[in-house]
């Protein structure tokens, strides 16, 4: 089951140039949540501030409170580790380990873990691989074919059905289609919105009808600014910001 | 649409050629030096192979026959101590280099390595005769520090180029199912850049296979059978150095021989290695 973000005052910088200003949000449990806005307005730094990858760029940092259920990601003794194996992530280029099966890609994140119960990893990478709609294509190439063999779309889909092995509560989602062909980016869409029944979905997108089609709720980013939030027929049709309505009808950006 | 006529540009046909060929030269003069060694080294020293130059030891001057399966089995147990002591170290800094230093002290340990590199290998020799022979005695240990020591500058480096060539996104996308980074790096960063690293290690493994100057006053060399670590024991590269420099005509043909063997073996390790890899790459990917 997805589990509810609460976002409070989030700040990060890169070395001395801010890159978010006081965001604040409550992403609901079981939507999912698109984030739009124009290149270079803190999207990707957002959602990579929530599970804590931001900071692994030597000169980034974050400071603020992220709730996600009982867990403060950003309070004292909280691992980063912990955070992301509770928070996975699928990002804007397919990035399978090319070194490993297709079997390998889906197992390596509990396997790299120290979980090795063969039966068990069998039955996640199958309930994974299905969750990702890849199963059919590659049931018969599981321990054959290098992740890297596959087509860009597959790909992405393997990197899902890997981010889904390790049952994270929430699924990150960096402009995930953006690398695809329309009819992968279909299929990607599709899946987000089954994946929204068990978890909770928060994607970044540069594609504004992507997230009238997926999202139940839009967050607007500028220039590290949360400027609106609300539900996405909302914001699409009587946006209450100026800037909004500026950047949905095409004004700028 | 009108119709367009292909026409051919002379000067263009003739530019292309000429590159052509002068590429295909260049590739032949690289060619040529290590093809001509091996055969010549061929031509002399194949008659002179004989199971006994593989089972026997030195024989006094003046008595023909002899072999050098001292010196061959000498020169393995030097090489996999300069291994053990090279490889871990070099793998290790590499590391370092690529995953983890940040700031000043990864530029001095690239600068030393560099610096390492350069140091003459006699240089290496009379360092660690200094350090392990000196009140003690000529050994195959010390033999093999020296060598060790000088795969280990190589083996950095090559380790970190390699490992800089794997994308960040493979590193995020590790880090992102909350693998913790140590493990990441062995796991997903190094088997990533694995046949790269392995090729490093290779290069450095050759390149110290065939030293004969820090081995002088380190291994020594020993005419007779000894595997000991502490005592001085037998190298190809030195038994033919002895050899080659002799008066006699039958040492000299054995010179030959055991050249030729020197370089096989290299390149027979050097291919079984890449071998091995290349297939434990595909095993160990499940």
């Amino acid at each position: 089951m997805g589990v509810g973000i609460k976002v409070e005052n989030l700040n990060a910088w890169f070395g001395k140039h801010q890159a978010l200003y006081h965001i604040s949000m409550d992403i609901l449990p079981n939507h999912a949540t698109a984030i739009i806005g124009p290149s270079g307005c803190g999207k990707s730094t957002f959602v990579r501030c929530l599970n804590r990858l931001h900071e692994t760029n030597p000169e980034a940092r974050a400071e603020g409170k992220v709730q996600v259920k009982d867990m403060d990601i950003y309070g004292d003794g909280v691992a980063p580790v912990d955070v992301r194996r509770r928070i996975g992530m699928v990002f804007q280029k397919p990035n399978p380990f090319p070194s490993m099966t297709i079997y390998g890609n889906v197992a390596a994140g509990l396997k790299l873990n120290g979980f090795h119960n063969r039966k068990k990893l069998d039955e996640i990478v199958e309930k994974s691989l299905r969750s990702s709609a890849l199963w059919d294509e590659v049931k018969d190439d599981l321990k054959k074919k290098s992740g890297a063999s596959l087509s860009g779309g597959q790909q992405q889909r393997l990197c899902i059905a890997r981010a889904l092995a390790v049952e994270p509560d929430v699924l990150l989602m960096d402009e995930p289609a953006s690398a695809l062909d329309p009819i992968s980016t279909s299929k990607i869409e599709d899946l987000i919105f089954e994946l929204k029944e068990n978890y909770t979905v928060v994607i970044v997108t540069h594609n504004m009808q992507q997230a009238a089609r997926v999202a139940e709720f839009t967050a607007f980013f500028l220039m590290g600014k949360l400027i609106e939030f609300d539900k996405t027929e909302k914001i699409f049709t009587t946006p209450a910001d100026k800037r909004t309505e500026d950047y949905i009808t095409g004004r700028f950006g | 649409m009108p119709e367009v006529k292909p026409r051919i540009q002379w000067s263009r046909w003739v530019a292309d050629k000429l590159a052509t060929i002068i590429a295909i030269l260049c590739v032949a003069l690289v060619i040529l030096p290590l093809a001509a060694i091996f055969i010549y080294l061929v031509i002399r020293g194949i008659g002179s192979l004989n199971l006994a130059f593989f089972t026997q030891i030195p024989k006094p001057v003046g008595e023909t026959g002899g072999g050098m399966a001292n010196a061959i089995v000498g020169s393995g147990v030097i090489l996999l101590v300069g291994s053990a002591i090279g490889v871990p170290l070099g793998v290790g800094s590499g590391i370092y280099l690529s995953e983890y230093s940040r700031g000043q002290f990864g530029k001095l340990v690239r600068f030393t390595a560099d610096v390492l590199n350069g140091v003459p290998s006699i240089v290496i020799g009379i360092a660690v005769y200094a350090l392990l022979v000196l009140g003690h005695h000529f050994s195959a240990f010390s033999g093999g520090v020296a060598l060790g020591i000088m795969m280990i500058p190589t083996i950095t480096r090559s380790t970190e180029e390699m490992l800089r060539l794997v994308p960040n996104s493979i590193r995020e996308a590790a880090l992102g199912l909350g693998i913790p980074q140590w493990r990441s790096t062995m796991s997903i960063t190094l088997r990533t850049a694995m046949s790269g690293v392995v090729t490093g290690i290779m290069l450095a493994f050759a390149r110290v296979s065939g030293e004969t100057a820090p081995l002088l006053f380190t291994a020594f060399g020993n005419p007779f059978w000894s595997t000991r670590l502490d005592q001085p024991i037998a190298a190809l590269p030195l038994q033919i150095f002895v050899y080659a420099i002799s008066p006699f005509d039958e040492w000299h043909r054995l010179a030959w021989a055991g050249s030729l063997v020197l370089i096989v073996l290299i390149v027979a390790t050097s291919a079984s290695v890449r071998w091995v890899t290349s297939r434990g790459f595909v095993a160990g990917a499940q």
